[in-house]
């Protein structure tokens, strides 16, 4: 009797240790991972790359990594999109990053401080801003200052986050004072809620516009090129994928690159 | 025919004080309890330990951080009154009388407590944004209810309803309707059974309802952040302050983190009475 | 107060019709599920008879049956009280607030309801316990409360299901003097399974058995001369010789 009870004890604390084991295994990847492409295949030694790159790239660099994928075979990309300090933040916990695309400066430079960069991040894609509208444009927006005006529901990203930061600039560069009535955490929100007709208008940047289609009216502003954001690309220190990670950096920052880049509207740095 | 050996320990308790003996739980049950506490409690702990404890004081106290508490527990309270006029009367809608499709109802009522919060911010915006089903009536009428705090309240007591609704109804269903009963054979009207009867009887499951319909309005996001958008002061609760601060100031944000853990422990430990066999 | 129900219920086999005259004590006797509380029950309003027709002092309660329109009357619109096997004090009142809570539904300011419990307390012989809580009561003496919050409702008919079934074997005899006082004058449907209670308290007896009434008369009559099995076994070895 008394040796079942601590059987069955027993039991229960290894099934529960081997549970939380297991699950420690694998940390750090929040945002579900997108591969590209088929598993390694016949050719030289199959080898997978992961690349954590910010939210604004997920339509150009799907493309550049089936292209990478196509031009080496046996190599897989991986893909995990998300907000830059979600990923910096992954990343200094210890999720397993070979390649870093951030969507400001600041973000690569927490990294870099945090020395988990390895040489020096490249600059391969700037950004500005565009202001959305619904298709119909309801407010009739025609220019920056006209987003000032009383009545009007725009919606920006909170200064916080990259895309909020040019939006603070411009503001101070051109003196008009915005006051929103949402300060969202990702441009997507915001453009969600141009498109959901919510609001009457949004900031967000160019890339997002192009990438809207019909969805939203993109009416480009002068002022915009107060504000640039300066794309970085960086191999994350002690990868054990450098050599391959330097090549897709490589890649993305030649021409091959500008090209994906450029026609979804990023601009060259 | 001899009697088997009687095996079993016999637990020397001889300071176990004298009186009614309490048949407990086995141990091994009590240990995988252990393991369930420790998991919700284990999380919390090596939370506190990353709070930067010397700048403590400052993270908590600043304007935003500020404005984002009082916002939050203004509209969880507005949140939880709401929820107790509209959710008693479900309750008893629900517990007490019989109409068709009763089942259904009762199954769509709780489905806040199933859908993810997102998704309820999504079905708020279909009713009550600029575009939705009602939003337009109310812009008509001159209610601007999107990128409000009305819509916060909206929100929360759209996540919250179902505790309340839950918790009465599961006190009048154990309490039974025999007093009522009783009451109108004395001559109470329907309304007077419901003041004087009903409502002092279901009070205990009517305060930790409330309890608990406050505390998950507190902690409400993803409801809040579709339907009412972020903006301090206005629609940025904690929850949602906490957020933003993640982008540039995690120390912020932990910190702020375990403001809104005490601020629930407080809640639940205060108001929460586990109901009893009464 | 005359009170006149006949009431069926097909699914239960009940088919009753009876009379009960004003000042009237009637018994209702009978096994356990003859019907008895289904009676009580239809007559206070809680339970819808398939058909049949009931009416208090010229008002109809209820009337019920095809080819004719349905009236009904909600429980607290009869007239009638009931008092059930359990006190069913109200626990979050005062004893007094208990007793009072009819005269207050009835729209009686909180003065004189409370006037007319401490009397009806006082007539129960518990005016001592006024400001208890029902918790802390006995059983015999939240019975004796519960008759006195009855009667304080000033029903035209009182019900009574079984009141001495839930009390302690010494207290019977106690709450069987005071429901004898206060029954007085009364119109009454006493639900018992023990024909002392009948003997004691009723001037007449109905007998039912499997929702038919079996046996009616008066008590001392029906018991001394029963015609059905079931009334014998029930006044077995019953002495009748001694007064009342």
């Amino acid at each position: 009797m008394i040796r079942r009870h601590r059987l069955s004890a027993a039991l229960v604390l290894v099934l529960a240790t081997g549970l939380t084991a297991g699950c420690a295994g694998q940390a750090g990847t929040a945002g579900a991972p997108v591969s590209s492409g088929s598993a390694g295949s016949a050719g030289s030694s199959p080898e997978t790359l992961t690349v954590f790159a910010a939210a604004s790239l997920v339509g150009t660099f799907t493309a550049l990594a089936d292209q990478f994928e196509a031009a080496h075979p046996g190599v897989t990309v991986t893909l995990n999109f998300a907000g830059s300090a979600d990923l910096v933040t992954q990343i200094t916990e210890g999720a397993p990053a070979d390649v870093f695309a951030a969507a400001d400066t600041k973000n690569m430079a927490r990294l870099s401080d945090a020395g988990l960069v390895a040489g020096t991040p490249t600059v391969f894609a700037t950004n500005t801003l565009e202001i959305a509208v619904p298709p119909n444009n309801p407010a009739g927006i025609t220019s920056f200052a006209d987003l000032a005006r009383t009545g009007v529901a725009v919606v920006v990203c909170a200064p916080q986050v990259p895309c909020g930061a040019a939006a603070a600039t411009i503001e101070a560069a051109t003196g008009v004072t915005l006051t929103p009535v949402s300060e969202e955490n990702a441009v997507t929100d915001v453009l969600g809620k141009v498109s959901s007709r919510e609001a009457d208008a949004g900031l967000v940047y160019v890339t997002d516009v192009a990438a809207a289609g019909t969805s939203v009216l993109g009416i480009p502003f002068p002022e915009a090129d107060r504000a640039v954001n300066s794309y970085p690309i960086g191999v994350v220190a002690g990868s054990p994928h450098a050599g391959l990670g330097a090549s897709f950096a490589r890649f993305v920052t030649g021409p091959g690159g500008r090209v994906v880049l450029e026609a979804a509207g990023f601009g060259t740095p | 025919m001899a009697l088997p050996e009687l095996t079993g320990r016999s637990t020397a308790r001889g300071s176990a004080p004298a009186g009614p003996v309490t048949l407990g739980v086995p141990r091994w049950i009590l240990a995988i309890a252990a393991v369930g506490a420790l998991f919700i409690v284990l999380p919390i702990v090596g939370m506190t330990g990353r709070v930067d404890w010397a700048h403590f004081g400052s993270l908590v106290t600043s304007p935003s951080a500020v404005t984002a508490l009082l916002l939050s527990l203004r509209t969880a309270a507005a949140s939880t009154v709401l929820c107790l006029l509209l959710g008693v009367p479900m309750a008893l809608a629900l517990a007490r009388s019989r109409f068709p499709g009763q089942r259904l109802v009762r199954a769509v009522v709780l489905l806040p407590l199933v859908l993810p919060p997102v998704v309820g911010g999504i079905a708020l915006l279909s009713t009550f944004g600029r575009r939705g089903l009602l939003g337009q009536t109310f812009e008509l009428l001159g209610v601007q209810i999107a990128f409000s705090t009305t819509a916060v309240i909206l929100a929360q007591t759209f996540v919250a309803l179902p505790f309340l609704v839950l918790s009465v109804e599961a006190t009048l269903r154990a309490s039974g309707a025999r007093y009522e009963a009783v009451a109108a054979t004395l001559g109470a009207t329907p309304s007077v059974v419901f003041w004087r009867v009903t409502l002092p009887l279901v009070l205990p499951g009517l305060v930790s309802g409330a309890v608990l319909a406050f505390a998950r309005a507190l902690g409400e996001f993803g409801a809040t952040l579709t339907f009412a958008g972020s903006l301090e002061g206005v629609t940025r609760t904690l929850p949602l302050e906490i957020y933003l601060q993640r982008e540039t100031d995690p120390d912020a944000a932990v910190a702020l983190a375990l403001v809104l853990v005490a601020v629930a422990v407080v809640v639940m430990v205060t108001a929460h009475r586990p109901r009893g066999l009464s | 107060m005359t009170f006149e129900l006949s009431a069926v219920i097909a699914r239960r086999g009940l088919d009753v019709s009876f009379t009960v005259a004003q000042g009237e004590t009637v018994a209702l006797l009978g096994s356990n599920g003859a019907g008895k509380s289904t009676v009580v029950e239809i007559s206070a309003g809680l339970l819808r008879p398939d058909a049949g027709r009931a009416a208090l002092a010229g008002r109809v309660l209820y009337d019920l049956g095809e080819g004719r329109p349905a009236a009904w009357l909600p429980p607290h619109a009869r007239g009638t009280a009931l008092l059930a096997q359990e006190p069913l004090l109200f626990p979050h009142l005062s004893v007094r607030d208990n007793v009072a809570f009819g005269p207050r539904s009835a729209g009686a300011s909180r003065a004189r309801s409370r006037e007319i419990a401490d009397d009806w307390l006082a007539s129960a012989e518990v005016a001592d316990l006024a400001d208890r809580r029902p918790t802390s009561l006995s059983g015999g003496q939240a019975q004796r409360v519960a008759v006195a919050r009855a009667l304080a409702a000033d029903p035209r008919l009182l019900l009574l299901d079984e009141p001495m079934t839930a009390l302690d074997v010494a207290a019977v005899p106690a709450q069987r003097r005071l429901l004898h006082r206060v029954l007085a004058g009364r119109t009454v449907i006493l639900v018992t399974h023990d024909p002392l209670d009948a003997l004691a308290l009723a001037s007449r007896v109905i007998v039912l058995e499997r929702g038919r009434i079996v046996e009616e008369g008066p008590t001392r009559t029906v018991f001394a001369h029963p015609q059905t099995a079931f009334t014998r076994a029930l006044t077995f070895g019953l002495d009748l010789s001694a007064g009342a």
